[in-house]
Formats: structure tokens, sequence, C-alpha cells
């Protein structure tokens, strides 16, 4: 399996793991607080924010404040009224930034569904030419499964589907943003194309495989806008425990009313304060204290934090089709790495040219070149370029080798070379390189001695890791093996780093490579993985990552071919390189649309830190109500309980002040997460429990201080002002 | 040696003792829950009472079975004391009423052992023994059984089947309850305790004069009281009378007794899933909690502010004199922490912050240990709530022994925790919102309020101890009490076997370097953590107009 990109870079190294890697999100642009008001306020609409039962529950308890503030004014219920609702109001636009961000790419993305009209044929046969009296013009939404259309170049491809024949170049920028242009075929894992993209050269003809409106922009559209959103596991779990703790406080605060009105009640002399009077706590105390222990802050934020988090893959140019998948990334236990292209540079390289026989370093050089000048696979130009650099061989080009007549590779043979006809003095000449067997077999055939040396040198080079190609000639008839050119897979730099991050948290690295098992264990001991599995089929694949979910684990691969989808189904993470073939997007449950296999280790931790946001901000927000409870409850009762002023530990200017500065503190702590949720907070891939206790010490010990800090500042700023005095 | 000096030794020896119980008697336990033989004794059970011992049950077999069960014994309960003056040993009674019969049913039923009447002045000895006397044993066995299937839960995999309700309560009782109580029971005869079958008999009382008693089967009795954590007290006096509690190394063997099985069901626990390093970590947390709130509650008495206290200068009124202030303390600790009930001293006479720890250990949703199994299912709840906040922070869906915690677990984990508060929360508001049931209270004020908030705490966590100063043997306080223990009971022993279900279905994840380390002080740390602060949010603003009011000067 390769995971080739055309005209594209090279998979860019990762950052060097020295220094601890912070997956981030883009900031938040304070503009985008303003631009997202209108949206913010339409979600006020009840029907809309049913579905966040804490916001709701503060809604209402804003209208209900806001009829008894109608009816009783004074300018506390007034301060209170509208805290209450700019809370609600907070939440909103928390959700409607994260949205907002998603909204412009959708919008960029709608802008390139242009209404081509597709060039359909009526009838074709493979191997015929197109017939332009078949030709139909169809608009594009019209087309059906099936279709077949012709795309010539400055034409944009009408739907998403396989190239059937030909080869063009293809402007993918619409949808990977990256503007050089790739090349799509007939045939093999590079026969999808995108509607929406354009052909910048040469024509093919195109097999529509989306059904009408099923487009893959149109899947990204709807993903990038959290069209259909639906909660995942996580957060519905989370959820009901939020409402579970609301209930609670719901609770502890409606029963408090009849233990107010006996309290009151037994203290007849004391006077009626805006908290407490002969009708028990007010509605405006009641709701202000229900609002300040109800878990708003993370009430408020959970859909953004949900939203953002799928932003930030969309933003590495990542779509994942559902929550869900980049959940489960987060949990992954095993992941299956190609090696290709993931592990290792994409291609071997020669390394060094080791002579057998007694032949001479510079011989074998100069018959290693010779074999490989007309060789433009990767391995064959490293060949020549190996023995310039170290032998100073220089290039000859194709006009000086007059008599030469070059035998290319084929799989029956294995083995390519050239043959040189007597000219000059020279005697005729023939020389191969190949895998060891078919070139051994080849010089017996000739009559050659097989040096006794050869099959050290071979294995040598095996179980180091390398591939070894043997080099025979044969001169006027008599054969002769000349030595071994060592190539040699190379390792991106970076990564054993990596894997043992990985391995810190707990992630199991599996190496998936077509090699024999000498050179995948050499590799995968070079580059640190914990495992490996060497001649893979896609059938081996599949039985590893059935084997690994028996046992309970979450598997997470790449993949690109059209052998590689039902791995990538059966994955718990599919991520499909967008070059790939459409079968292996269509299985995978994310498409990564740089085709780069080393991101998959980014989307894990992408995956964690939406999790980790989620806890962070629960804790912090149920850690808050300690301080909240701080504030109010002196200043409800301390009127007929005076030792409860004790409790005032805050020593808050006065009782209005106090229930205004935590229902203020309530309002703007969410404001402030924005950033935030919008991000996720920091994440470092470090041991379960060093990043538990990091988390508690920074939302727990500070949930639990920060707002003793906060409510304190904001009563000494309102104490001054009417109402709070 | 002076009276703190031998609290010190009264604790600490308590404590060495728990220590040295906890392997032996947990690991008996487990081998009890896991053995496959029974009994030829069992045999004979199961016969009768015809139900396959090797059959398995699903979750809501289970529960039906503990649900069928219990309101068999409610009903069975009722009937018998409605016609105890028909019957054998009633010594003269006449049949209770119904409301006070109801509510003494489920009481003992439930394990509370909520006890609105005087035990000596209305039941007689044959209700007192084949009545409460076998609720105690089955009541406890039931709770046991409940934790075992839920300990089942997590220990097994891919299955539906829990165990057998009908099996582990038989074994819970042939196997662990009765042989510990008839040895315990011979124990406290030989300290002083009664046992016999005498009506009234007058007594010369320590000071000479001349008093009526009635005798009965009170050592056997007290044995399965504080071994069950049932507390319901022969005496109205409970363990403050001579004839159930004779001497401080009774009141010793008393308390150690009710926390025997808490302490030690978590090494059962870890025995069963399989790492006693987990069951460890639970019962770091419980000692915590225990001692913690002992810490606090001898503080407070030895600081002495109350009501009552104020007025007689210190805080031994209500208190033995043959026990003193600091074990009863620990006595009080200990009854209020296992929902157990039973009372040494009374707990309305402790200081305002004395009596406010004994109101928050009953809060804490009876965990540290707790009753019978019910502790430990009521921790393991909070475990897995703590588990799914504490793997979330650690980015990965959480887990706790391997098994997810998805919205399915955390469903039921919240039905639990929600249960308690809302019996508590509502059953005080309304007794405080109705004019006739606030003049139930005998004292006013904070104090008063107090009172109610205790006695529906006491109901709603299934504990039966009460704050006294309180009219409760009316038809309104029996029948919402009563409605309290049940459904405190009932409901959460429900969501637990859910709970049990979801995670026995489950295929455990394997444990890897990314898995939240749940044996070690960081995990034990946080438990305690959320516990306090769950139980702190939930009833602050009643403790303020309470206890706190009260005590805080």
């Amino acid at each position: 399996m390769s995971t080739t990109t055309m005209a594209q870079a090279p998979a860019p190294a990762p950052n060097p793991p020295a220094a601890p890697r912070r997956v981030s999100g883009g900031l938040l642009d304070p503009k985008m607080l303003w631009r997202s008001t209108p949206d913010a306020l339409r979600k006020l609409d009840p029907r809309t924010l049913w579905h966040n039962p804490v916001m709701f529950i503060v809604e209402v308890g804003a209208v209900f404040t806001t009829v008894l503030a109608i009816r009783d004014e004074s300018a506390f219920a007034w301060l209170i009224v509208v805290w209450l609702w700019l809370t609600v109001l907070f939440a909103n636009l928390a959700e409607a930034v994260a949205e907002g961000r998603g909204k412009a790419q959708a919008d960029a993305l709608r802008r390139t569904k242009t209404d081509t009209v597709a060039r359909r044929l009526a009838s074709w046969q493979p191997g015929q030419t197109v017939d332009p009296a078949l030709v139909e013009p169809v608009p594009a939404p019209r087309l059906a499964q099936g279709d077949l259309v012709v795309v010539e170049a400055g034409e944009f491809i009408p739907g998403d589907g396989d190239v059937v024949e030909g080869i063009a170049s293809v402007d993918e920028s619409a949808i990977t943003g990256e503007s050089a242009p790739v090349i799509r075929e007939s045939g093999g894992d590079r026969s999808s194309v995108t509607g929406g993209t354009r052909v910048l050269s040469d024509q093919i003809i195109v097999r529509i495989t989306q059904k009408p409106g099923e487009s893959f922009i149109d899947r990204m559209i709807a993903l990038v806008e959290g069209a259909n959103r639906q909660k995942t596991p996580n957060e519905i779990a989370l959820n009901i425990l939020l409402s579970a703790l609301t209930i609670i406080f719901l609770l502890a605060v409606a029963t408090l009313q009849p233990l107010a009105i006996f309290s009151k009640a037994q203290l007849p002399g004391v006077p009626d304060t805006e908290a407490l009077n002969g009708d028990g706590v007010t509605g405006i105390v009641m709701v202000s204290l229900l609002v300040c222990l109800i878990p708003t802050t993370i009430g408020a934020l959970l859909s953004a934090i949900g939203i953002a988090g799928m932003d930030r893959l969309v933003q590495r140019n990542v779509l994942a089709m559902s929550g869900r998948a980049v959940e489960a990334a987060g949990d992954v236990n095993t992941l299956l790495l190609d090696k290709t292209g993931t592990i290792t540079i994409g291609n071997r390289e020669a390394r060094a040219f080791i002579p057998v026989g007694g032949t001479s370093e510079q011989r074998l050089a100069s018959a290693a070149q010779l074999s490989s000048l007309a060789d433009e696979t990767p391995e064959g130009r490293s060949i020549v370029v190996h023995a310039k650099s170290t032998y100073g061989l220089r290039e000859r080009g194709p006009g000086e080798l007059l008599h030469a007549r070059f035998v290319p590779f084929t799989a029956q043979t294995r083995m390519s070379g050239v043959d040189l006809d007597a000219y000059g003095g020279d005697p005729a000449r023939l020389v191969r390189k190949g895998a060891a067997s078919a070139v051994i077999n080849w010089a017996r055939e000739l009559g050659g001695v097989i040096p006794a040396d050869l099959g050290e040198t071979v294995d040598g080079i095996s179980a180091s890791g390398g591939t070894p190609l043997v080099v025979a000639e044969s001169v006027e008839g008599t054969a002769r093996v000349l030595g071994v050119i060592q190539l040699k897979d190379i390792v991106k730099s970076g990564m054993r780093e990596r894997f043992d991050e990985m391995r810190r948290m707990g992630i199991r690295t599996v190496m998936i490579t077509g090699d024999n098992p000498l050179t995948a264990r050499s590799i995968a001991e070079e580059a640190g993985v914990d495992d490996f599995l060497a001649e893979a089929t896609p059938e081996d694949k599949m039985a590893l990552i059935k084997r690994e979910q028996a046992g309970g684990k979450l598997v997470a691969m790449t993949g690109d071919g059209t052998n590689d989808a039902p791995a990538l189904a059966q994955a718990d993470v599919g991520v499909a390189m967008n070059t790939g073939t459409s079968a292996a997007k269509e299985a995978g449950n994310m498409v990564d649309l740089d085709s780069n296999p080393t991101k998959l280790i980014e989307i894990v931790e992408i995956g964690k830190q939406l999790l980790i946001t989620r806890g962070a901000l629960t804790t912090f927000s149920i850690a808050n109500d300690i301080a909240k409870y701080f504030a109010i409850i002196p200043a409800m009762f301390a009127a007929i309980y005076p030792g409860l002023d004790k409790l005032n530990i805050m020593r808050l200017h006065s009782p209005e002040s106090a229930i205004l500065s935590a229902v203020i503190f309530n309002a703007l702590v969410i404001v402030a997460l924005i950033p935030l949720a919008l991000r996720g907070v920091r994440y470092t891939p470090s041991s379960a429990a060093a990043m538990l206790r990091r988390n508690l010490y920074i939302y727990g010990v500070g949930g639990l201080v920060i707002p003793f800090i906060g409510i304190k500042l904001i009563d000494l700023v309102i104490q001054f002002i009417p109402g709070a005095r | 040696m002076g009276t703190n000096a031998a609290g010190v030794v009264f604790i600490v020896s308590m404590v060495l003792a728990l220590a040295l119980t906890y392997r032996p008697l947990g690991d008996h336990m487990a081998r009890v829950y896991t053995s496959r033989k029974h009994l030829r004794v069992e045999r004979g059970i199961y016969r009768l009472v015809g139900v396959d011992p090797d059959a398995e049950q699903r979750w809501v077999v289970y529960a039906r079975s503990v649900l069928a069960f219990s309101l068999v014994s409610i009903l069975f309960l009722y009937l018998f004391q409605r016609v105890q003056n028909h019957l054998l040993l009633a010594l003269g009674f006449p049949a209770v009423k119904p409301a006070l019969a109801w509510n003494t049913a489920i009481s003992f039923t439930t394990n509370t052992n909520w006890q609105a009447y005087s035990g000596e002045s209305t039941m007689g000895h044959l209700v007192q023994m084949a009545g409460l006397g076998v609720q105690n044993f089955v009541s406890a066995a039931v709770g046991i059984a409940v934790v075992i299937a839920l300990v089942r839960g997590f220990a097994r995999k891919n299955t539906d089947q829990l165990g057998n309700f009908w099996v582990d309560l038989v074994r819970t009782i042939v196997r662990i309850l009765l042989p510990i109580c008839v040895l315990m029971a011979i124990v406290l005869i030989a300290g002083g305790a009664i046992q016999n079958f005498h009506g009234n008999r007058s007594v010369t009382t320590l000071t000479g004069g001349s008093q009526s008693i009635t005798g009965g089967p009170v050592a056997s009795q007290e044995a399965i009281k504080e071994l069950g954590t049932n507390g319901g007290g022969f005496y109205n006096a409970n363990s403050a009378h001579p004839f159930e509690n004779p001497t401080t190394w009774t009141n010793w063997l008393e308390i150690y007794l009710l926390l025997a099985i808490g302490f030690s069901l978590p090494r059962t626990f870890g025995k069963m899933v399989g790492s006693t390093r987990q069951g460890l970590a639970i019962v770091a947390v419980m000692a915590v909690l225990a001692l913690g709130s002992l810490g606090a509650n001898e503080a407070f008495q030895a600081l002495h502010h109350g009501t009552v206290p104020t007025a007689v200068g210190a805080a031994r009124e209500g208190t033995e004199t043959r026990f003193g202030v600091p074990d009863s303390a620990l006595f009080a600790t200990g009854t209020t922490l296992t929902s157990t009930g039973a009372v040494d001293s009374f707990h309305d006479s402790y200081t305002s912050l004395g009596g406010a720890t004994l109101l928050f250990n009953m809060m804490l949703g009876e965990v540290a240990p707790g009753g019978t199994g019910s502790g430990l299912y009521g921790m393991l709840v909070l475990a897995v709530v703590t588990v799914f906040v504490a793997g979330l922070m650690i980015g990965r869906t959480p887990e706790y022994l391997g098994k997810k915690i998805g919205s399915r677990e955390i469903k039921f984990a919240s039905l639990y925790f929600l249960t308690t508060p809302t019996i508590v929360l509502v059953g005080t508001g309304v007794a405080m919102a109705l004019p006739g049931e606030r003049a139930g209270m005998l004292n006013s004020g904070a104090h008063g309020l107090s009172e109610v908030l205790y006695a529906f705490t006491s109901a709603g966590n299934n504990n039966g101890s009460a704050f006294a100063g309180i009219t409760v043997n009316t038809d309104w306080y029996n029948t919402a009490l009563g409605l309290a223990m049940a459904f405190g009971r009932f409901l959460p022993m429900i969501f637990v076997l859910g709970l049990a279900g979801s995670l026995a279905r489950q295929q455990p994840v394997p444990a890897t370097a990314g898995t939240l380390p749940t044996h070690r002080p960081q995990f034990a740390g946080m438990l305690v953590g959320v516990t306090v602060i769950i139980v702190a949010l939930t009833y602050f603003p009643a403790l303020a107009l309470g206890p706190l009011a009260e005590g805080l000067h």
C-alpha cells in the first residue's frame, strides 16, 4: 500500500518533541463576539434553549425575576434581572461564536458549489473514444449514481466519482486548501475525484458514485456548520450528570423556602430585608442563589466545546464524520501506522555498495550505476546519486550509451538492467540488478559461480532492516555476481520521541508493513514502535484489528486503498486519505484532506483535549459553588441569625452587593472562559496520574479559590452603585 | 487514667481491632459469595422456598426478588404487630396502632430501625424476637446481597447474570451473621446484658429507688442490632440502657460490631474484582471520612456550644456517666456513619456543631463505612461519579475497574445520588410548611428546625437514630417517615442493581499507562473531596438555618 501524494510537499516532519507540544486551536477574534450577538439573541427562543436544561432554567429564572422586578421595582432587582439575562446571553454567545467559525468555512465551501453543467455520456465502452454526438448536457444536481461524464481541462468535475479513463491534473484547492494540483488517473488508488474541483489538463471520464445532494462537499458543509450535530456519548453522560446536579440544587433552593419562613417567623422583631421578609426569601434572591449554584459555567460552554473540537480538526484539514469518532480517538488503545509515509519517508535509498567475491567497490559502483540509469523509480535514482556522491561516478546521459538497451523491471523477472553491445574494444556486457533470488538464478543460468560471501551479505543487510539488491554482470557469456546494493528505509526524525509519548499515554503503536519480518523488526526497533505486522495483507490487518477489539481495545488506523476499506470500517477510528479511493473514504469515519498519515497522532490528541476541556470546566463549575454559598447564605440570613455573618469570610460590603457580586461573577466567568472553551485546555501528553494532578490543581483548586477573589473584587467596585449599597 | 486518655485508648484500640478484622472477615465474605458449594441447611431452605440455587438472575429479576421479599416482610411485620395481643408472650400489650405498625414494619425491613415507640412498653417478646429480630438479620443480609450483586457487575464480563438473590441472602445469614451473633450474644451476656423471658420486674436502682423494668431476650437482639447496623433497641433508651449495654467494654464491643462488616466489605470487593488494592483504596476513603468526622465531633463536644451544653456548662447532658464524653462521641459518630442509629447518648443534647457533624455523617449517604452492604454500594456509586469527572480530565472515556462509565451508568448513578437528598429536603420542607407538624417540635427556632431535619435525614438515609425533642408518633410523621424510609432504601437498591446489570454486560477495557489509577492516594483523595463537596453543596442552606445558625456566634 502506498500513500504517495503527487505534487504535494512531503509530509511535514513533526515538531521537535523535546519541548512539550501543545495542541491548540485558533484564537478568538474579539470581533467574532460582536458578529455573533444577533445569533446569540435568536437562541434566546425557549424552543432552542430547551435542549440545554441548565441554561433553560436560567432563562426561566430570568423571566420570573423580570416579572417580579416589574411588579415590585427596585434598583437591586433590576440589576439582578439584567445580569441574569446576560448570563443566558453569554451562554448563547459562546455557542454562536463556536458555530460562527464553522459557518465561515461552510460559506467558503458553498461558493465552490457552482452550478456546473455536466456532459453526460449516453453510451460509452471502455477504450472507446468519446463521440461528441453521444454527449448530452445535464445540470450537475441531476446526475445519478453510475452516470458517466466527460470532463476536460478548465471544467469543474460535476460530482464525486472515480476516473474510469484518462489521467489529468486536478486543482483540489477548494477542498484541501492546497494550491498545487494533484494527479488523478483511472485504476489504482488515485482514481477518486471530488465534485467541485477543477481539471487543469487533459480529459478524463468519470463514473459518478455519489447520490444527488450527498456529495463530499455537501457533507463537509453540513459537518462544519454542525447542522446535524449529534451529542456524543460522553457529552450525553455529562449532560445527565449536570441535569442531576441541577435538580439537586433546585431542590435545595426550593425546600429552603419553608425553612426560611419558619426561621423568620420565629424572630418577629427582625426587620425585613431585600433578601428575606415575612413571605420568606424574595423571589429575586431565590433565583439568584439557584443560578449561582447550578452548573452554569459548564452548561453554557458545553456545546461550544464540542463544536470547537470538531472545528480544531477541520483547521487541521481533517473531516470527522461524527463527533463520536473524535471522542473515540481520545480513547484509542492501539494505533496502526503504515510504515511508508508515516514512520519512514516514502522511499528507500541506496546507502552502500558491498562487493562480493573480490570485486572492487569501484567496479560494483559502476555496474550498479549503469543498471540504474534508466530506472526512474526513487530507489533507482538514489543508486545513481549514491554512486556519484560516494564514488565520484558522473551520471551518464542516454546519448553516451548508444549501444545500450535498457531492460525494464517486470514483476516476472524481478530484475532490471542494461544490455551493452560490443563496441569500440569493449566486449558485449549484460548488467542486472534485482531481488537476490532472481539475480542469482540469472547468473547461474549463464554459468556463473555464486561467491560464498554473497548469502552472508544479503542476510546481513536484511537483518539490519535494509533491502538488498544484488548486482551481477555477464561479459561474453560468463556471468559473475559483483556485489550487493544496500537500500535502506529512512525513519522520519522525531518519531521515536513521539512513540515514547504515546506509550506514556497508554497507546500502543503497531507498524504495518509489507516488508519481511527481519526488515520490519529492524525498522520497528529503530523507530521505537511497540510492535509490527510484517508482510501484511489486508486480511492480516483486519484480523489484527479484530483481535485487538476482542480484548476490549479501541483501534485507530489510516488507509487509502480500496483494499483498506474493510479494515477502515472495522477500526474504531478510520482515517482515510483524501488521495485515496472513494471506497476508502466511504469506509472511514474521518478523511484527512492533507493525506498525511502522521496526523492520526494529532487526531488522538484533539480527541483527548476535547474530553479534558469538558471535565476541567465541570470541575471548575462545581468548585465555584463553595465561594458562592459563602457570599449568598450570610447575605440571606445574617439578619435573623447574626452568627451566620461569620460565614461572610470575604467581608462583602452589604447583603445586596454580595448577592449581586456572585451573580455578576457567575455571568462574567462564562465570557472569560469562552476562549478556553474554543481553544481547548492545554494538553501535553503525559501519564494519567500526572495529567489528573495538573488539572485538579488548576481547575479544582483554582475553581475553589478564583471566585473568592473574583467576587470580592466585583464587590469592591459595585458597592458604589445605588441598589447594591 | 483521665477521661481523655481513656478516650484515646478506646479509639486507638478500635481502629486497630478494625484493621485486624479487615482481612480475615473480608476474605471470609468473598469466599462465601464465590463458593459453589451449598451447606445442607441451606439446601433445605432452598427446597422449602422452592428456588434453584444454581440458577442466576438478571438485574431486573434480582431487583424483583429484593422487592418481593421486602414487601412480604413488611406485610408480615405489619400484621404481626396488629395481632400481637392474641399471641404468646405479648406481656399484655395491646395491638400496635396502624400508623405506628406501618412505620415500624418499614423501619425494620429497610434496616433503618427508626423507633417511634418505646420498645419495652409497646412490643411483646414474640414480636421483638420473631418479628423485629428476624428483620434485623434479613434486612442486613438484603443490603449485603445487593452490594455483592454490584461487585459482581464489576467483576464479571459479557454477561447479564448477577448471581442469585436467595442464595446471597441465605448465605449471608447462615455463614456470616448467625455465627458471629451467637458468639457475641454470649459475650454480651457475660458482660452483663440480660437474656430472659421475664415480664415486668421490680428492680432496685442504683440510687436505691424501686423501678419496674421489663426483662427479655436482650443480648441476642443486641448482637445483631449492632452487627447488622440495625440499631433498633429493645429498650427506648437503646444502648444507653444498662441491660443492653452494661459496661465500657460492652460499649466498645458494640461500636466494634457496628463497624466490623462495613469496614471489611471493601476487602471482599477487592478480592472479588481481583485487586485487593482497589478495596484498600475504598476502605481508606471510608476511614479518612470517619476519622475526620470523629475528630470534628470530639472537638465540637469539647468546645461545648449549644442550647443544652451552654445551659448545663458541659457537653455531658444526655451522655451516660458510665461511658463519658469521648466514648459517647465515638459511638454517636459510628452509629450515624453506619446507618445503625443505635445510641448510647442523646444526640439532641450534643453541642450544635457536634450535632451538625452527626447530621452531616448521615447526609454523606451512609458511606463511611455505612450500613451493611448499603455503605459500600453508596461509596462505589460515588466512586463511579468521581471516576467520570476524573476520567474526562485525563481525556478518556471514564472507566472504573475496566468498565466504561457511559451515559447508562451515569444515569443510574445520578438517580442514586438524587434519591436521598430529594427525600430529606422535600420531607423537611413539607414538614416545616405544615403548621400542625411544626407544633410537634418541642424546641423552637434553629434547634427545632434541626430536629425535623434530623428526623428526615435519619429516615431517608435509613439510619434510624433520632434527635428526639420532637413528637414523631403521630399519624403524619409515622406515614411520612415510613415513606421516606421505604423510598430511601429501595429506590437506591434498584438503581444500584441497574448499574450492576449494565456493568456486567461490558467487556472490560485493558488497563494501560493512560488508564486512571483508582488505587492510589490521588484518586482516594479526590473521592473524599467529591463526597464531602457534593453533600456540603446539597445541604448547606438547610444546615445554615439549623445547626449552623445555632452554633455560630
